[in-house]
């Protein structure tokens, strides 16, 4: 008998999320293929990713402790997404704009906790 | 003139190109797996659980509002549900990619579709995009998927190690990681004004719809950005006729 009951309830935490993940992700496959999606949706199809990043992204940057709207400018999380921004928009490289902007954030951090 | 109408590609080039092409997202990553691992213990999770969520669940953001959740003492299968929530903007992803993956067989969508994440569903679909006829770019995509995965696992596996040394490291607010990365991955999609209104529409709604329970704001905000997007689409299509 399983007498472990903590470690049996995370392996079916762990189980559920892997299945409705892996479902989430493969479902339009195996039905995609009995209808063909109207040429609108398609087109709004383009526009998922940058979308989807950006409701992920400005949540995370303007309310970072989860509640309240934080737009004052000694908000690290808003400082280095201004400067991701500009070093992304300026460089236009992904690893440049990564790097620095988490350094610009890191300082900024720094500054704020002393200050 | 390059004749574009099929050009053959090693499979392992096209997979070494799709993992060089991922690296800058792995960096991202980098710091957002070691975080998920460092908080997995505080939170409650048994080593073996935290790396069975990285190894089976493979989804970052999901996996930490399930620490989150954990944490204030959540039930299993309402931290399932929350999963399924959080990680349904993965159906749109699959939605891009049928037709990419169309001629594939089934073992095939279901390996390339396990590793549908935010990262490499961006650079594969790019890759899709591009009309240059190369042919077999599915191994450009499983590429950037293995790279993801591997360091997803390994950067989890450093974390649950490292949060025993640096118990502190999960205060450092590395979580900005996530945010940087994305930005980098949409600023190139900013070309169009309909691009740009879908995008600002998606974000105030991210902001304005940001209280509702299980994330259902992201989910609200998607819809509204792509609709705005097609609307916007639609109008300046039909100014430019007219002009």
């Amino acid at each position: 008998m399983f007498t472990a009951g903590i470690q049996l309830n995370e392996i079916f935490m762990v189980a559920g999320m892997a299945l409705v993940t892996f479902v989430i992700r493969y479902i339009m496959f195996p039905i995609s293929g009995r209808f063909t999606f109207p040429k609108l949706f398609e087109r709004g199809l383009r526009y998922v990713p940058p979308v989807v990043l950006t409701a992920i992204i400005v949540p995370s940057v303007l309310m970072p402790n989860g509640g309240a709207l934080d737009l004052k400018l000694n908000n690290p999380y808003l400082i280095g997404a201004l400067a991701a921004c500009v070093i992304g928009g300026v460089f236009k490289n992904l690893l440049l704009t990564i790097v620095l902007s988490m350094v610009v954030f890191l300082g900024a951090q720094w500054v704020f906790a002393m200050g | 003139m390059v004749d574009f109408s099929l050009v053959k590609r090693s499979p392992v080039s096209l997979f070494f190109e799709g993992a060089k092409d991922t690296f800058p997202l792995v960096v991202g990553a980098i710091p957002f797996g070691i975080i998920f691992g460092t908080l997995a213990e505080t939170a409650g999770l048994s080593f073996h659980a935290t790396m069975g969520m990285s190894l089976f669940v493979f989804a970052g953001a999901s996996q930490f509002v399930s620490l989150s959740l954990l944490a204030s003492g959540t039930a299993s299968p309402m931290i399932v549900l929350t999963t399924f929530v959080v990680n349904l903007r993965h159906m749109l992803y699959g939605a891009s990619m049928v037709p990419f993956y169309k001629n594939l067989t089934s073992l095939w969508k279901m390996v390339l579709a396990f590793g549908l994440t935010d990262e490499t569903f961006a650079v594969a679909v790019s890759r899709y995009n591009q009309e240059d006829g190369v042919q077999g770019k599915h191994y450009y995509n499983f590429g950037s998927m293995v790279f993801m995965y591997l360091n997803w696992n390994l950067c989890t596996f450093i974390g649950l190690t490292a949060g025993k040394a640096f118990p502190e490291i999960s205060r450092w607010g590395l979580d900005f990681a996530m945010p940087a990365t994305f930005i980098g991955i949409v600023i190139p999609y900013l070309v169009s004004k309909p691009m740009w209104a879908s995008v600002v529409t998606a974000g105030t709604v991210s902001i304005l719809a940001g209280g509702l329970p299980h994330k259902m704001g992201l989910m609200l905000a998607a819809i509204a950005g792509v609709m705005v997007g097609l609307v916007c689409e639609k109008v300046f299509l039909e100014n430019q006729e007219k002009g």
